[in-house]
């Protein structure tokens, strides 16, 4: 591994290792670029994760404190935990089930396909899909993505029978075993899956993709890499020429540092990458950076995401196997008609028994509530993800009042749901549960909107600057050389899980950074 | 948890009280335990105000069949985190007090009716989420709910039953994939 000195201003510095900052560590290291990989987390492996569904929890998830406000239903049930996602290296892909949908065209240009929806930003992406496409397909080739370029599908779970027999008799065609950055067999020096669950808690085997142990030592090993493990990225700096030239950390010991920059790409995901641009703020630029148009942390998406339980009177014992091993294809699309716009999926989903009775069902206790985890053997579950409208109030902000361990103003999450968001999910959860009676469930539950696992579009990428914070590239459109380099550059929501987009973007990003430095644009 | 930690002997005299009972004949944790009977010794609780909460815990999360160990281990839990936290020791000692004497002895309608008067307090919120989070992490209520949890030791689930429910047709080969070879 690369020692890269503070005072050198040539390396491009990246905060985060994530899917976005993970990636792009790799894809700069290989062409020969020096880069400081800054993480908040500690560094785990596959022997150091744990079995224990709350061990982990507390092992992999960013615990820091939040606040929250709006109508969204995490607010009232979650209040100190707006998103569920990871510090850890390796980021949210430690985390993640893996599931790696596309979103489609007519999604891509959202603002032309939904028209001029009243209460929303919608804006069209500034990229041709046909672009994307090819991006898409190098991702998937990446990660080992099952059901495409000839990787087989998954086998069937018990819990994705169910599913799917439900789904026929529904009429659903396009129902299997899911699109998946889990390998089916070995690939890439990587174990095929042994359907062991606790995808949530880090793959055991690491037959599941992430760069934890993929991209970032493939990266270390090029020699140009310099990860920075238990480093908090706290303000960006710039110069009098306006151009951000230093990152300011603390360490494993909160002492600060201060690492020289030629290129910033942030990669904090949604919810910590607008609150770094907005507590570098300066002279120069009052309201944080890349804010001149006052969009950074606006237009905030997390998805319709809703559990719907099927209650049996036999055992489908739904946690044997890959998490999310299954997908209806049929509700992605757009059809005014039902309601509202834009489309959904349905995917398989089980949660561990520790787990269940907190954020699977709604609140409660005494007989009903018990009685429905007596069943837990006989549960059969689906997760809705749908895409949710951006919304310019919807938005991160730093906390007048709340701070960090370092004294910072911690980020603040105000999430209304739009009509639109709300007939979605209606239709979503109502279409779950007549799934589940058309194959003899005794009762359905509709559950709990969880802490948002997909956050996206707080810096999202404009073809109008006005709209937004990036430009095609993830590029800021107030300074050349800071980046965006994860979900938060989505343009809108879509209605896939964002990882696969996210890395199909960076790779786009990288050839991009790459040529740029090579012709001293940046 | 080990249920070793549960039953382990007095071996020093404390201020809080105890919790005792018997394990169901062929319950999971008697073959695994050197006796049927188990103690939980209590830090900061007496053993009143344990009971008092084990039918609070059991009001909230009424599982008839599941033995008291179980619950036992939460009032464990409970207490545990009262004797390193004062706040949280004033607030369950407050709630207690607050139900009263009569409340771990009367029927579970009374109970429910209690709990229902003070269930926006912070007493019972907080009891509610460590009631959930203790009670259905433990091995006796992985056994009762037929949780099989972690299977990573035993290599998966993929030749282990992943698709062993026989109640609906097999989904064809196009819509699901190969097993892999071993």
């Amino acid at each position: 591994m690369a020692k890269i000195e503070p005072s050198d201003a040539g390396a491009v510095v990246i905060v985060g290792s994530g899917a976005g900052g993970g990636t792009l560590a790799h894809e700069l290291t290989r062409r020969g670029i020096k880069v400081v990989l800054l993480e908040a987390g500690k560094r785990e492996s596959i022997a150091t994760f744990s079995q224990d569904p709350g061990v982990a929890f507390g092992q992999l998830t960013w615990l820091d404190p939040r606040t929250l406000s709006g109508t969204w239903g995490v607010t009232r049930d979650f209040p100190t935990l707006p998103a569920w996602i990871a510090k850890t290296v390796g980021g949210t892909t430690v985390h993640w089930t893996a599931a790696t949908p596309r979103d489609r065209e007519w999604e891509v240009t959202a603002r032309t396909s939904y028209g001029n929806l009243a209460g929303t930003s919608l804006i069209d992406w500034p990229i041709p899909y046909a672009e994307l496409k090819n991006y898409y397909q190098l991702a998937e080739r990446r990660m080992g993505v099952t059901r495409r370029n000839g990787v087989p599908g998954m086998p069937a779970s018990n819990n994705f029978k169910v599913m799917y027999a439900g789904a026929k008799k529904l009429g659903y065609k396009r129902v299997h075993t899911g699109y998946l950055a889990i390998n089916p067999k070995p690939f890439d020096g990587r174990a095929f899956c042994i359907q062991q669950g606790f995808c949530a808690q880090g793959c055991k085997t690491g037959a599941k993709w992430s760069t934890l142990y993929t991209e970032i030592p493939r990266a270390e090993a090029t020699g140009n890499l310099d990860l920075r493990i238990q480093c908090m990225a706290t303000r960006i700096e710039h110069g009098t020429d306006g151009r951000v030239n230093a990152v300011v950390y603390r360490d494993a010991q909160g002492n600060e540092q201060r690492q020289k920059a030629r290129i910033v790409c942030v990669a904090g995901n949604a919810i910590e990458t607008p609150r770094l641009l907005l507590l570098s703020e300066s002279s120069k630029y009052p309201h944080g950076l890349a804010n001149s148009t006052d969009q950074v942390g606006r237009n905030y998406t997390h998805h319709i995401i809703n559990f719907v339980w099927g209650v049996f009177d036999k055992p489908v014992r739904a946690w044997r196997g890959a998490t999310l091993a299954g997908l209806i294809e049929d509700p992605q699309v757009n059809e005014p008609k039902r309601g509202f716009v834009g489309g959904y999926h349905f995917e398989l989903c089980s949660l561990d028994l520790p787990t269940f009775p907190l954020v699977g069902i709604p609140y409660g206790w005494g007989r009903d509530f018990a009685s429905v985890i007596d069943n837990f053997a006989n549960i059969a579950g689906i997760l809705v993800n749908g895409e949710d409208m951006p919304r310019a109030d919807n938005r991160i902000t730093l906390d007048p009042k709340v701070r960090d361990s370092h004294g910072l103003p911690v980020a603040h999450v105000h999430v209304d749901e739009h009509p639109n968001d709300i007939a979605l999910r209606n239709h979503a959860t109502e279409q779950a549960a007549r799934l589940y009676e058309a194959v003899g469930a005794k009762r359905t539950i509709k559950g709990n909107t969880p802490p948002a696992t997909h956050n996206m579009g707080t810096a999202r990428m404009s073809k109008d600057p006005r709209d937004g914070v990036t430009n095609a590239w993830g590029q800021t459109h107030d300074i050349k050389n800071l980046f965006v380099s994860d979900g938060s550059m989505l343009s809108t929501a879509g209605s896939a899980n964002p990882t696969l987009t996210i890395v199909a973007l960076v790779l786009r990003q990288a050839e991009y950074i790459s040529r740029e430095m090579t012709a001293r644009n940046i | 948890m080990n249920p070793a930690l549960i039953l382990q002997r007095r071996e020093f005299l404390k201020a809080g009280g105890v919790l005792t009972g018997i394990l169901a004949a062929g319950s999971p944790l008697a073959l695994l335990a050197p006796t049927r009977t188990w103690a939980v010794e209590l830090a900061t609780l007496t053993s009143a105000e344990g009971a008092t909460l084990m039918a609070m815990a059991r009001t909230i999360a009424p599982h008839d069949k599941l033995e008291d160990a179980a619950y036992a281990l939460v009032i464990q839990g409970i207490d545990g985190q009262a004797s390193k936290d004062a706040e949280l020791k004033k607030l369950v000692k407050d709630g207690i007090q607050g139900l009263g004497p009569d409340f771990a002895a009367a029927s579970e309608a009374k109970r429910v009716a209690a709990l229902k008067k003070i269930e926006p307090s912070p007493f019972f919120q907080t009891t509610r989420v460590k009631t959930l989070q203790i009670l259905y992490s433990s091995p006796i209520a992985y056994a009762y709910f037929g949780y099989e949890g972690e299977a990573f030791s035993k290599g998966g689930y993929l030749y282990r039953g992943l698709n062993d429910l026989h109640w609906l047709p097999d989904v064809p080969a196009e819509d699901a994939g190969p097993m892999p070879v071993a």
